[in-house]
């Protein structure tokens, strides 16, 4: 069983931007007073530098740890990637520092396409594929939708070699049944009636895939101990189990403090599901979306001594400023200055040749004096060295490091003022001017332990364009931790 | 060590305009107020200059690049004139290339010219620094507070200081000049505030507030300068000599490496080391007169007191708050209002600084005059802290 093909580890995101849904109700209890009943919980949703590109990475670096030998795919999932046409698995296989020799694919159009994703790779059982689902639904102001949606990504590396949890069989079906669609160019979903949604289509379309996907994997529902199936939709999961005949253990939805996260919303409830089943444990994976996939996955290992789920979840930075999350996706203009007018062109030539440093966060390492720096520049920067260049390539991304100086920048155009800038000290030697985001109410001091978040670096908007690096996070020791 | 230029080149004339929000003239007719006013003192005239330099940091604003737009406006016809750009050492930068062709025995006389029009903007504070292509895939797009603020945060670190003890320091460093600028009728701003109004300012880089940050104006200041000789030849009987003009520019270790621990400018402190040596110097708190430095935020000129050690380490605070760089003090710093009063038109700047030294140095100064003062140090600092240009110039009475 050791070395069958499955799920070898995993990594979550969710980020740390919280709604409290009580004030998005509060901002529309003028002309949609019924929200009230929803408004409970906080919801994820991106900062203004983050997309799904960004939380694939965040993801992407959880699941693979250090070890990013031997990956030699990487399928990125999504409904709402920035790029149409420039793949964003490209972009994230180089910030993840992955193998050059990596088959890299885009995928998305469908609620269901991580599903559709994770039961291709686990029928194929060749290689080693990291899939890393990240979404971040779009909701119109003042839709039910806007309450229940979060953000987040998950990423399961499937390998083979010593694995979490192994594939028993599955089922797929397809119907062009349309519970919400979103046009090329639209910004939101349009959705029909949800009783038509969960009686014509989930308890309708779900139970023979479940039947089909039983049947190939050789255990009858009875065997299946937890049912994972994302839905934005109330009571659809136990009516889905009702109509299928299981009593076991309904996989909870997260909407407590992050909501529903579209496309990635499978893989991060099967991801809890995963860090709290036993060995032996038989779970029921359930996409939904113009069909169903159905996935028997057995654990092959004992329950996870600490969650990476419940530790994304409690990272939080809470806020009951609704224009804040409407800004941060461009669904108000605000009035920023003529400081916001600066062009924010990035020159693709100079990007590409310095993007293994940069998309990566490579420092060097002289390989005379040993001094770590960053940027690479032609000679070494210690005076008492200065060589021609030969470094040793030093990642920076999951090196421990500390606020040495700091500020917090009121002056410059900056979507989430105040800007907090300021050098991290690594604990290598190295040190870099940067970024600190997600800070929240706490403020900032010298000596704040910090990790590193890929982020957007520049929006273009004259031109659509985003470039991206690496910013500072604070870490914060839970009372409880 | 170089013999260095020290006595080898005079100051003749100085001109400076106006400072302020000068909505009612372009950049060349503030050349042209400070080229009338240096060209005046030198006693010559247009056609006796044989070569300029013209300091002007940005494009897009102000008159665009290269040495065309200052020979068109002052009518330089055909001599060699060379824009330089050097951030906010680009004054003294400009002065330094002037100086050094007279002390090549490249030219006889040399002008030297600088200009910045701020106020075209739309908007106040300085326009957004362009990086390089390069460098912008990865420096943080802050502004020049927050580049200064974060000193604030290294020094209290290094020397155990309490944020509000800091913060009162920096307040008395602007509410001084404040209090000076008023005897400055070239001055931008022209008003005392009080403590309580500093320490209470809108925050704009913490711990740096409104009145902790250096006005934003259009200004122009020009100087022309030949040898000794030709000064004397030309009637000249108090002569203002240059003894040093030093520059310090960082290579990237102090953002790069492990060492630099926030709380100083290294860059100042080795600009400042050749210039006393050049200069002859070697205890600058008792043999300075004045200082104007690169107060273009309250911080810096607190931390630049110890840089230039006037202060000793961790004792600058202490010094200023004790009114040592007040105009009664010890080493009267930024008498005229400094930055903080004047604006910091880039490109005028460290010629400003120089006008007022000269003038000092002259018993020109007016109600601001010093008593019977021989040497004045002129500070800037171009960039950022952790990565910049420190500029150092000291003039005197020759013989001084």
């Amino acid at each position: 069983m050791a070395n069958d093909f499955g799920i070898k580890s995993l990594g979550v995101y969710v980020p740390r931007q919280r709604m409290e849904r009580a004030a998005i109700a509060a901002a529309h209890r003028w002309m949609a007073p019924s929200l009230k009943g929803l408004a409970k919980g906080r919801r994820a949703y991106l900062n203004w530098d983050e997309d799904a590109v960004t939380m694939a990475v965040e993801a992407g670096r959880a699941a693979l740890g250090q070890a990013r030998d031997g990956v030699d795919a990487l399928q990125l999932v999504s409904t709402n990637l920035p790029f149409a046409d420039l793949q964003n698995a490209s972009l994230a296989a180089a910030a993840l520092r992955l193998p050059a020799n990596l088959r890299t694919l885009d995928i998305g159009h469908s609620h269901r396409a991580a599903t559709s994703a994770l039961l291709d790779a686990l029928r194929a059982a060749d290689g080693e594929t990291l899939l890393v689902a990240s979404d971040a639904p779009p909701a119109k102001p003042a839709s039910t939708a806007e309450m229940n949606n979060g953000a987040g990504a998950a990423a399961l590396r499937l390998g083979r070699g010593e694995t979490l949890a192994r594939f028993l069989g599955g089922g797929s079906r397809t119907a062009p049944f349309v519970d919400h669609f979103r046009a090329e160019g639209q910004d939101y979903d349009y959705g029909w009636e949800e009783r038509w949604i969960r009686d014509e289509g989930y308890l309708k379309i779900v139970p023979p895939v479940v039947r089909e996907a039983l049947s190939a994997a050789g255990v009858g529902v009875g065997d299946i101990q937890r049912l994972v199936l994302a839905t934005p939709m109330r009571g659809v999961p136990e009516a889905v189990a009702k109509a299928i005949g299981f009593k076991g253990e309904i996989q909870d939805q997260l909407a407590e403090a992050c909501g529903y996260a579209g496309a990635a919303h499978p893989l991060l409830m099967l991801a809890a599901a995963l860090e709290s089943a036993g060995a032996g444990e038989k779970i029921l994976l359930i996409g939904f979306g113009q069909g169903c996939d159905a996935l028997v996955i057995e654990k092959t290992a004992p329950p996870a001594k600490a969650s990476a789920v419940a530790a994304a979840l409690a990272e939080e930075v809470v806020s009951s400023d609704y224009l804040r999350m409407v800004a941060f996706r461009g669904g108000i203009e605000l009035e920023w200055g003529m400081r916001a007018e600066r062009d924010t062109k990035t020159m693709l030539s100079e990007a590409y040749r310095s993007h293994e440093q940069m998309t990566g966060f490579v420092a060097g390492r002289c390989r005379v004096c040993d001094t770590i720096q960053f940027p690479q520049l032609p000679y070494c920067v210690n005076t008492a060295c200065n060589a021609k260049a030969d470094f040793i390539a030093t990642p920076l991304a999951e090196e421990p490091g500390k606020v040495l100086t700091l500020t917090a920048d009121w002056l410059s155009y900056y979507m989430s003022p105040p800007l907090y800038v300021g050098f991290v000290q690594f604990d290598n030697g190295a040190r870099v001017m940067m970024e600190v985001v997600d800070v929240g109410p706490e403020g900032l001091e010298v000596g704040q332990p910090v990790k590193m978040s890929y982020r957007i670096k520049e929006l273009d908007p004259l031109r659509g364009y985003r470039r991206y690096f690496w910013k500072a996070v604070p870490i914060r020791e839970k009372a409880d931790a | 060590m170089p013999s260095g230029f020290r006595d080898r080149v005079a100051i003749i004339g100085m001109g400076c305009s106006q400072f302020g929000e000068r909505w009612d003239v372009g950049t060349s007719e503030m050349l042209a107020e400070a080229f009338d006013e240096a060209l005046a003192d030198a006693g010559i005239e247009r056609k006796q200059i044989e070569a300029a330099w013209l300091g002007s940091c940005f494009d897009k604003v102000n008159i665009g690049n290269s040495s065309i737009p200052a020979a068109t406006a002052l009518r330089l016809d055909a001599i060699p004139v060379s824009r330089v750009e050097n951030m906010c050492a680009t004054g003294t930068e400009a002065l330094r290339g002037a100086a050094y062709a007279v002390a090549a025995g490249a030219c006889d006389i040399a002008l030297a010219v600088g200009a910045e029009k701020l106020k075209d903007t739309g908007y106040g504070g300085l326009p957004a620094q362009w990086k390089g292509t390069f460098n912008d895939m990865w420096q943080p797009m802050s502004s020049a507070p927050a580049g200064f603020a974060q000193l604030a945060a290294g020094y209290r670190t290094k020397h155990g200081v309490s944020k509000d003890d800091l913060k009162r320091a920096m307040a008395h460093v602007s509410w001084k000049s404040h209090k000076n600028g008023v005897k400055a009728p070239k001055a931008h701003i022209r008003k005392e505030v009080t403590m309580e109004q500093i320490l209470n300012a809108p925050m704009i880089a913490e711990p740096l507030g409104l009145f902790d940050c250096c006005g934003v104006s259009d200004g122009a200041a020009a100087a022309i300068v030949t040898t000794p000789e030709i000064a004397r030849s030309l009637g000249k009987t108090d002569v203002v000599t240059i003894k040093s003009i030093q520059i310090s520019t960082g290579s990237g270790v102090e953002q790069t490496m492990d060492d630099w621990d926030g709380s100083h400018v290294r860059t100042t402190r080795r600009a400042a080391a050749k210039a006393y040596q050049e200069a002859g110097i070697n205890d600058p708190r008792s043999q300075l007169s004045l200082m104007e430095v690169h107060d273009c935020f309250s911080i810096t000129e607190l931390v630049t007191m110890e840089d230039l050690g006037v202060s000793a380490e961790g004792e600058g605070w202490k010094d200023v708050l004790n009114g040592f760089y007040d105009a009664d003090g010890g080493v009267p710093c930024q008498v005229d209002g400094g930055l903080k009063c004047f604006g910091h038109p880039i490109g005028a700047s460290g010629l400003r600084m120089a006008y007022e030294v000269y003038n000092q140095l002259l018993g020109r100064a007016g109600e601001r005059q010093l008593s019977n003062p021989s040497l004045g140090l002129t500070h800037n600092l171009g960039g950022v802290p952790y990565l910049g240009i420190a500029c150092i110039s000291i003039l005197g009475l020759a013989g001084a």
